[in-house]
């Protein structure tokens, strides 16, 4: 049996921004598993240096063309943070829930459009429209009900127009807030049905032992601010994310990586779930079980799973969060921002795992240091391992080239990486 | 998918396409499978022949490239070339390939190695200022905007498609903001580019009661000076105005102008 192989991938497909895998095996022997990060880097910290705090969610919004909520938020949180505002509890409501439909409408394109062609055999969703209609108009509306709900709350479902500090700039109506409430009621069969399909597809068998990183909830799910947790034990506050990220650059990266207990680790879904998975829904857990994917899970391809349950999860807490909105009048949307000198940190859970926004203002709030730590470059050192193991566990079986690239291609896809964002 | 297509009884040919990213957010790309309503129908319109951020497939002939991004490096000056040969239209896509969009604000520094200093310290980075498309190759339509409104993509993509040439609106942003019986935003103390800045997106901002920060770049015949006088006269300064006319690159003659009337910048640096 030939136990050579040899993998070229240049710029991967399916995933957002460029990226290459290579890996050679001689005789069994990995000579080569890499895992390169080849974006162009677009310098946003640079960019707000001295420009007047507003500037910095409506800029950083565009670091990422699928998570533009989720940055936006976590630059919003940095610079209340910096200036000790404290958001009313219906802006945390909305922005809770307008982050929710942007896990939604983010998972449902990933698992959908980026994941599941691999698992059905086929290049990309547009084939499957003609062989599996039914499940793409299945992501179709429940990807659509996730961006109208952005539309309605944030103002658009990319780099939003309402999402301010202190609050927003207009509130949505209550009645589309009802509507949104009955379409994402009635979107509960069409997440059995997802979970049903994921049920079928033939998760790759690979594990590595891993740490995992994420917010830790207190008394639930968490997704905006909060402490820090890791798998192996760590806990930090928020503002000591730099303590829980340990950025470095290395040849073959125009990304920073990062590193904590070992030499790399684990942002996501995954790890969300893997740190929080007594928080969720109970529905979402029961799907979890079903799915065979329960805490601590080290299997990679498995993000794919905990995507589709925390699928589950926000719809059901958007139902909550727009009957607590509904429940009571509106209030002013917006409070009043004083700037002042100080320092800031925003960490948010976004589709692809935690998101630090820093930044440190001087005595008019312009920005005089800006520091952006992106889940994907979180992800980079532990992708470029998992990488090497797998080679390593495939290079005494004796797969043809073809199959290890598409176990290789799949797996960093699981990971949904969001490559020009992690080179901002 | 595969029917033929026909318009007033005349087939038509769907058009091969591609779709590139140079340095961006990618997010021009996403919004067109935010399409979902009219999504598979815009499929059928067109044979997409290479999306990398979508499919596997990839194919090196095409009648229309739409480019998303900045060029900010050297090899991206030709992979752009590369695009343009193998392309009989070639589209900037959005407001980085139309302007060089937010990546251009790294430009406003006068010392290159010191944006590169900023981010990443000593190790080695290659980049290079943000330019638009237009600056390498000859661009034939530009599709503006950050992020790019679908439903205009779709009427410019069916225009091509039947063969009619496309227009863009020459007025401003303020047209449709009026139209939308929006409040002016002035008037709520906030402040906006409205009064300058090409319309087409039906003031999708203002709507939203955020102000307009001219990502669509300038209006045929702006009056920039006007614009300098409505913001004068609510009380806004030089630097509100600057931000956001430098922020998507389309002003930039603009932002340039008013940067010299400052003299001195605080946003430039000099070189220590």
């Amino acid at each position: 049996m030939k136990l050579s192989c040899e993998v070229n991938v240049h710029h991967l497909t399916r995933v957002e921004g460029h990226g290459n895998i290579s890996i050679s095996i001689k005789n069994g022997v990995v000579k080569k598993a890499q895992w390169q990060v080849v974006e162009t880097p677009r310098f946003f910290e640079a960019m707000l240096v001295g420009k007047h705090w507003e500037n910095a969610p409506y800029i950083c919004g565009r670091i990422c063309g699928i998570c533009s909520i989720g940055h936006t938020l976590a630059s919003i949180r940095a610079v209340e943070n910096a200036f000790g505002i404290t958001p009313s509890a219906q802006t945390a409501n909305l922005r809770l829930l307008l982050k929710h439909m942007e896990t939604l409408q983010s998972h449902i394109l990933h698992l959908y459009f980026l994941a599941a062609p691999d698992f059905l055999g086929a290049g990309s969703v547009l084939p499957l429209a003609k062989s599996h209609p039914e499940v793409v108009q299945r992501a179709l509306r429940l990807k659509l009900l996730a961006n109208d709900a952005c539309d309605i709350i944030g103002g658009r479902r990319l780099h939003p127009t309402r999402t301010v500090v202190g609050g927003f700039t207009m509130l949505p109506e209550k009645g589309e807030l009802e509507k949104i409430r009955q379409r994402l009621l009635a979107s509960v069969p069409d997440l059995l049905a997802s979970a049903e399909l994921f049920k079928t597809f033939a998760i790759p068998d690979f594990s590595r032992e891993t740490e995992f990183v994420s917010l830790k909830g207190d008394t639930s799910y968490p997704f905006i601010g909060g402490g820090l947790v890791s798998t192996d034990g760590v806990l930090k506050k928020e503002r000591d994310y730099r303590a829980m990220t340990n950025e470095y650059c290395a040849e073959g990266f125009t990304s920073k990586l990062s590193k904590l207990s070992r030499a790399s680790f684990a942002v996501g879904a995954l790890a969300r779930l893997n740190n929080n998975f007594t928080l969720l829904h109970a529905t979402a857990r029961e799907i979890s079980k079903f799915l065979g994917l329960l805490p601590v899970n080290h299997n990679p391809y498995m993000a794919n799973v905990a995507q589709l349950v925390e699928c589950v999860q926000v719809t059901l807490d958007s139902v909550r969060l727009i009957d607590t909105l509904l429940g009571a009048p509106w209030q002013e949307p917006r409070q009043p921002v004083q700037a002042k000198k100080g320092e800031g940190v925003g960490a948010v859970e976004v589709p692809r795992g935690i998101l630090y926004h820093y930044y440190k203002f001087d005595s008019r709030g312009k920005v005089i240091k800006a520091d952006c730590v992106i889940p994907t470059s979180q992800n980079h050192a532990n992708i470029l391992r998992d990488i090497e193991a797998l080679a390593s566990q495939y290079a005494r079986t004796g797969k043809k080239d073809r199959e290890i690239e598409l176990l290789a291609e799949m797996l960093v896809r699981a990971y949904d990486p969001c490559i020009s964002c992690s080179v901002h | 998918m595969d029917e033929q297509l026909s318009y007033l009884g005349v087939p038509l040919i769907r058009p091969r396409v591609g779709f590139f990213e140079l340095s961006s957010c990618e997010g021009c790309q996403l919004q067109l499978l935010n399409n979902e309503a009219t999504l598979l129908d815009f499929l059928n319109l067109v044979e997409i022949v290479n999306f990398r951020e979508g499919m596997s497939e990839r194919g090196d002939t095409y009648d229309i490239a739409f480019v998303e991004g900045s060029v900010t490096r050297k090899d991206e000056i030709a992979r752009l070339t590369e695009i343009r040969k193998n392309a009989k239209i070639l589209v900037a896509l959005g407001s980085c390939a139309c302007f060089g969009g937010v990546n251009q604000l790294k430009n406003r520094f006068r010392d290159p190695d010191w944006v590169k200093k900023e981010v990443y310290g000593d190790f080695p980075i290659e980049t290079m200022e943000a330019h638009p498309l237009a600056d390498f190759v000859q661009v034939d339509l530009s599709i503006f905007g950050c992020p790019i409104k679908k439903e205009e993509v779709e009427r410019i993509v069916t225009d091509l498609v039947v063969g009619k040439t496309v227009h863009h609106p020459e007025y401003p942003v303020c047209m449709e903001c009026k139209a939308n019986e929006n409040i002016c935003l002035f008037e709520l103390g906030e402040p906006c580019l409205g009064p300058v800045t090409r319309a087409g997106c039906d003031a999708w901002c203002t709507s939203n009661r955020r102000g307009c920060w001219g990502c669509r770049g300038p209006a045929e015949a702006a009056n920039l000076k006007q614009l300098e006088e409505i913001m004068h006269t609510y009380g806004f300064d030089r630097e509100t105005i600057l931000d956001r006319l430098e922020c998507f690159g389309g002003f930039a003659s603009f932002a340039d102008t008013i940067r010299a009337q400052a003299k001195k910048s605080p946003a430039r640096r000099k070189k220590s």
